[in-house]
């Protein structure tokens, strides 16, 4: 039995590998996830330990909680040196320094930081070109910040600290050990001592963190202890290796979370690629009944039967495994070297490992997918008698009546476990029930297939080689409704997303048209990342004097601790302005500008923490001691104005920084927006982070983040997608086998080969569209669901994508001709007498 | 040289043989013929004779290894695929022995199939004509499963007779019917020749069959070994059994 099963699973080559690849395809994006993932890892492991490699122990002041770490003093670093066993210590002062490029524009990188410190000398850094800044006006550059901006020793460079936009002479050029641009695509400056601790620290003498190395015969940990002794508390004191390991850990933390996603990706192509495997293995078995039926008759059990269709899974599934764990490891490798080259972050790549994980879980799931879409198939096999089989391989209309009960209590199971899963905000309910609720549509589809097909098909169906094609489709709903299905799970999952962005955007742009009641915004870079690039208070008073301007209001912004709560709290330089503007409506207390020791809330916020106007808040700002403030003013929810406790301008001289972060501006009536943002712009002339936008550009620059969302879920929905494409090759290839005699007969009484190949294209359509069309439904029907759940968070609007969706329509149908190529050539070349001969 | 009137088809010293070397086998061995218009010609002999291939060759569906074959006013020899597949759509027909119908298509439209590849225009007349010949009638709108295969073979024959061929050729079409449904199918063929002036090749080993056909010609090893004009099956049957003993003389 095991050498018969071989033999026929040799003989049949085409379908080994048909098969075979959408396994292939979702194990290679699994083993690629981890081979990636376990990289770049190391690689970020190596950064830190390269770059903490002449650091034995690190002291930096301890911040407390809501309070600004303060800095350092040269006293600190006089008590450390007299430490016994410390060679050297020496202070460090680092703090932002974005650089502004030839351009004029400031230089971005892909989260890599950019900072400024001070040249000691003694650091990693050894000057490449040049030499060390010495003059006040000098600065040196790490060479990958040289390159990215193409900078000579020689040029000026102006540079964005805590102070405005300052320009450099360039003296010098530095790299790191082995000749490296940057340890890991960071853009640094070096200032001399007095200018860093000015621009960087905003105080002359004072450190951000002294960098101590042992003498010979004292160990790091026995330094560390010794220096935490002498300097009390108040001091973070780490050794070099601890501040290597905690600052991977947390690069690691977040690359970890990548792999999840990735690998619910490739989740999602593998059971694409069930339906396939379980598709193949439909119609293999269909086309070897008479070889099993042979089999059977001659003595072999049931139980040998579906031995032998598992044992030939179990065979591709372990090749399949192999292969793609191999191209998983070369994927691996290669996004591994375009993340490091092309991403922006000039990372040295550790060498390429493959973890057990990945070797474990791509075996694991490239045969269990296999065998679990084998085992319905083989039991199907082991039913049928002997003698029917050996009549004729007709495959039998059985009806739908079953699979369409199954599968409407499965979609409904689906669809409960996805209430559920909204109603308790639970991801796993959610995801499983999008799951169960597709293999429900999926059963459902053979009922669905005939009326959808033969409506489809009918656009298609203008000559006899089209109406061939379209009945084709119509033969097996079965066939036809899983291969579609394939299709559906992808666009689906596309859809909906998209659904829910495009509800978004239109919710967004809804409320600024309604609530929001400003012209002009002005605002930093960095304003998602939570540290905006802020402007001074001056400029905003200028931009209040503007020809044209009705109105300015500003804000600084910080975190508050209110009692251990972190709150996120601005400082507003007028407060009715402020209300204008944003349309709040009093909920108790009334507009005013606010007193000193006043503060106003949202509803939302006041109901949470049970305060009412006149209460009492103490709060303490990252400056200065705790200090208690009375509400004075409440507002009713605003979609736009959530979150955030309103105190008064006076506050914003203890927050971290008290620049303003963010400007709204009303034009006086009459005047256009457009005018006055060409007035109020050249103010920023000198701070390039900081744009002045319009409203709809304001709206525009907030929703364009959803295209990045969706352009990423489409790339990484691909796979998917490609696997279903698979699928209807592989559908129709077997097809193709199984209708031979069919196509001899219509070869030999005059169809020609281009007929033949238009037959093939439009069964191959309809199938696509048909997957598409139910994708697209499904697709839709999970946004709109999605977005129903989602009315608290503030999408109250929902939005259709319909360009998108006729795009997707477009490129099914396109989908569909490409994957017919192969199959239709086949078919196309069959000769005429074989064929007819065919059994 | 041309199929001259009177002439549907005709062989000129046709060679066909398969494979090459020590392995080679010689299918056909200088087969001249000229089938008749408007007759009824079966082509008779043994298993290997070579009556099948002579029929593929003469129909276009497989090229010959030296000689030439001509259909209708075509030579057919020497066709590309475009050609081949024009000649079996417009100047030929086809009855095979099974499998005659593609299941998706009602008896109607696998009658009108080749007119429909070809972008014709079905003569509705001589549809109906051909229909009624076939007694199918009342069975158009019905699919292949639906029908005994009796039918489907009448439906086979209406299909190759609806272009109005210049030849059909029917490959053992009474070999998986039984003797009832065989009887109407020849007796249908032989129609086909009489009152319409159809031509028709068929290929059978069936001595009976070859009775309702107007000329029986005998192949063996290759070689055309005899023929009779209207014979009736005993004399059939009698001219086989003594086919071993004949020496093949090559046909003038």
């Amino acid at each position: 039995m095991f050498k018969a099963t071989l033999k026929s699973l040799l003989s049949r080559k085409l379908r080994l590998v048909l098969s075979a690849l959408a396994v292939v395809l979702g194990v290679m994006f699994v083993s690629g996830s981890f081979v990636l993932t376990d990289t770049l890892q190391r690689s970020f492991t190596d950064l830190f330990s390269s770059a903490f490699a002449n650091v034995d122990v690190s002291v930096t002041p301890k911040a407390e909680k809501g309070k600004e770490p303060v800095p350092l003093t040269p006293q600190a670093i006089s008590d450390v040196k007299s430490v016994p066993g410390v060679s050297s210590a020496i202070g460090d002062v680092q703090g932002s320094a974005r650089p502004i490029g030839k351009n004029g524009k400031v230089i971005t990188t892909s989260g890599s930081p950019r900072f400024g410190f001070n040249w000691t000398g003694t650091g990693q850094e050894k000057i490449r070109d040049g030499k060390a800044p010495a003059g006040e006006n000098e600065v040196a550059l790490g060479a990958y910040l040289a390159t990215t901006g193409d900078f000579k020793v020689g040029d000026d460079i102006a540079l964005l600290t805590l102070e405005p936009k300052k320009t450099f002479k360039i003296t010098g050029i530095y790299e790191y050990a082995g000749g490296r641009d940057s340890l890991g695509g960071e853009l640094s400056v070096a200032f001399t001592e007095p200018v860093a601790q000015q621009l960087l620290l905003g105080k002359k003498d004072v450190f951000s963190g002294i960098t101590v190395t042992a003498a010979q015969g004292t160990t790091d940990d026995a330094l560390r202890d010794a220096v935490a002794a002498k300097l009390g508390s108040g001091y973070d004191v780490k050794t070099g290796a601890v501040l290597a390991k905690e600052q991977a850990d947390q690069i690691n933390e977040g690359l970890k979370f990548f792999n999840y996603v990735l690998l619910g990706f490739a989740g999602i192509a593998l059971f694409v690629g069930i339906f396939i495997i379980l598709n193949t293995f439909s119609i293999i078995v269909a086309q070897r009944t008479r070889e099993l039926a042979l089999l059977r008759s001659m003595g072999a059990s049931r139980g040998q039967v579906i031995g032998s269709v598992v044992l030939e899974a179990l065979v591709i599934g372990l090749i399949a495994s192999i292969v793609g764990l191999g191209a998983g490891i070369g994927i691996g490798a290669l996004l591994a070297k375009i993340f490091s080259s092309v991403g922006g972050t000039d990372l040295q790549l550790a060498s390429i490992g493959v973890p057990m994980t990945a070797i474990i879980s791509s075996f694991a799931v490239g045969m269990i997918v296999t065998v679990v879409a084998a085992v319905m198939p083989a039991l199907r096999a082991s039913r049928i008698a002997p003698v029917a089989a050996m009549r004729e391989a007709a495959t039998p209309d059985r009806p739908l009546t079953k699979i369409t009960i199954t599968g409407a209590l499965v979609a409904a199971a689906g669809g409960t476990s996805l209430a559920f899963g909204f109603n308790q905000a639970s991801l796993p309910l959610i995801f499983g029930g999008i799951l169960v609720a597709f293999v429900g549509v999926a059963l459902l589809t053979p009922i669905m297939s005939k009326p959808m097909v033969s409506l489809i098909g009918r656009l298609l169906s203008w000559s006899m080689p089209g109406l061939l094609g379209r009945r084709n489709s119509a033969r097996n709903p079965r066939r036809t409704a899983i291969t579609a299905a394939a299709l559906m799970v992808g666009i689906s999952l596309i859809t909906g997303v998209s659904v829910v962005l495009t509800s978004a955007t239109k919710s967004i742009e809804k409320l600024a048209t309604g609530q929001l009641q400003t012209d002009l915004i002005v605002s930093g870079e960095g304003q998602m990342e939570g540290e905006p690039a802020t402007f001074r208070r001056d400029v905003l008073t200028k931009i209040e004097k503007t020809d044209g301007v009705k109105s300015a209001v500003g804000w600084s912004q910080d975190g508050v601790l209110e009692g251990e709560n972190q709150l996120f709290a601005v400082g507003v330089t007028d407060m009715p302005a402020m209300a204008t503007m944003f349309a709040l409506k009093p909920k108790s207390g009334t507009i005013a500008p606010l007193k000193d020791d006043q503060l106003a809330l949202p509803e939302e916020m006041a109901a949470e923490k049970g305060w009412s106007v006149g209460s009492k808040v103490t709060l303490q700002l990252a400056k200065g001691e705790p200090k208690t403030y009375t509400v004075g003013f409440i507002w009713v929810k605003s979609q736009v104005l959530q979150g955030a406790l309103v105190l008064p301008e006076s506050a914003s001289a203890n927050f971290r920084s008290d620049q303003i972060a963010q400007a709204f501006v009303q034009v006086s009536p009459g005047v256009s927006a457009a005018d006055v943002q060409k007035r109020v712009e050249p103010l920023f002339a000198d701070n390039p982070e900081i744009t002045v936008q319009d409203r709809s550009a304001f709206v525009k620059q907030t929703t364009s983040q959803f295209d990045t969302v969706l352009l990423m879920i489409q790339i990484l929905l691909a796979l998917a997608i490609l696997i279903a494409v698979l699928g209807v090759i592989n559908t129709l290839a077997l097809s193709v086998i199984e209708r031979t005699r069919e196509l001899g007969l219509l070869r030999a009484i005059g169809m020609r080969r281009s007929q033949v190949m238009r037959m093939i294209t439009v069964e191959s359509v309809v199938i696509s569209v048909f997957g598409a069309v139910l994708g697209l439904a499904v697709g839709l029907a999970l946004g709109i669901a999605t977005v129903q759940a989602l009315k608290d968070q503030g999408i109250s609007e929902i939005g259709l994508p319909w360009m998108t969706m006729v795009q997707y329509l477009v490129v099914a149908a396109f989908v569909g001709v490409i994957a017919a190529i192969l199959p239709a050539i086949r078919a196309a070349r069959l000769n005429v007498l074989d064929a007819i001969a065919y059994e | 040289m041309s199929a001259s009137d009177g002439v549907a088809a005709r062989a000129v010293d046709v060679w066909k043989s398969y494979g090459s070397g020590d392995a080679a086998v010689t299918a056909l061995a200088g087969v001249s013929v000229d089938l008749d218009k408007s007759r009824f010609t079966a082509i008779m002999g043994p298993s290997g004779s070579g009556k099948s291939t002579l029929m593929h060759c003469l129909a276009g569906l497989d090229d010959v290894t030296s000689g030439e074959v001509w259909v209708g006013g075509t030579k057919v020899t020497g066709l590309k695929d475009r050609g081949l597949t024009e000649l079996r759509r417009d100047k030929v027909g086809f009855i095979f022995q099974q499998f005659n119908l593609l299941p998706t298509l009602t008896a109607e439209e696998n009658i009108t199939l080749p007119l429909a590849i070809g972008g014709k225009k079905v003569d509705k007349e001589w549809f109906d004509v051909v229909v009624d010949t076939v007694g199918l009638r009342d069975r158009l709108t019905h699919r292949p499963t639906q029908l005994s295969g009796g039918q489907q073979q009448r439906v086979a024959c209406a299909r190759a007779l609806v272009s109005r061929p210049d030849v059909v050729f029917a490959d053992e079409p009474t070999g998986n019917l039984d003797s009832q449904s065989g009887a109407e199918v020849l007796g249908f063929l032989q129609r086909s020749a009489r009152e319409f002036g159809q031509t028709i090749v068929m290929v059978t080993h069936d001595p009976n069959a070859a009775s309702y056909a107007d000329r029986v010609i005998f192949l063996k090893d290759g070689h055309i070994v005899r023929e009779l004009l209207s014979p009736s099956a005993e004399e059939v049957l009698d001219t086989m059994k003594h086919l071993d003993s004949v020496v093949a003389v090559p046909h003038v």
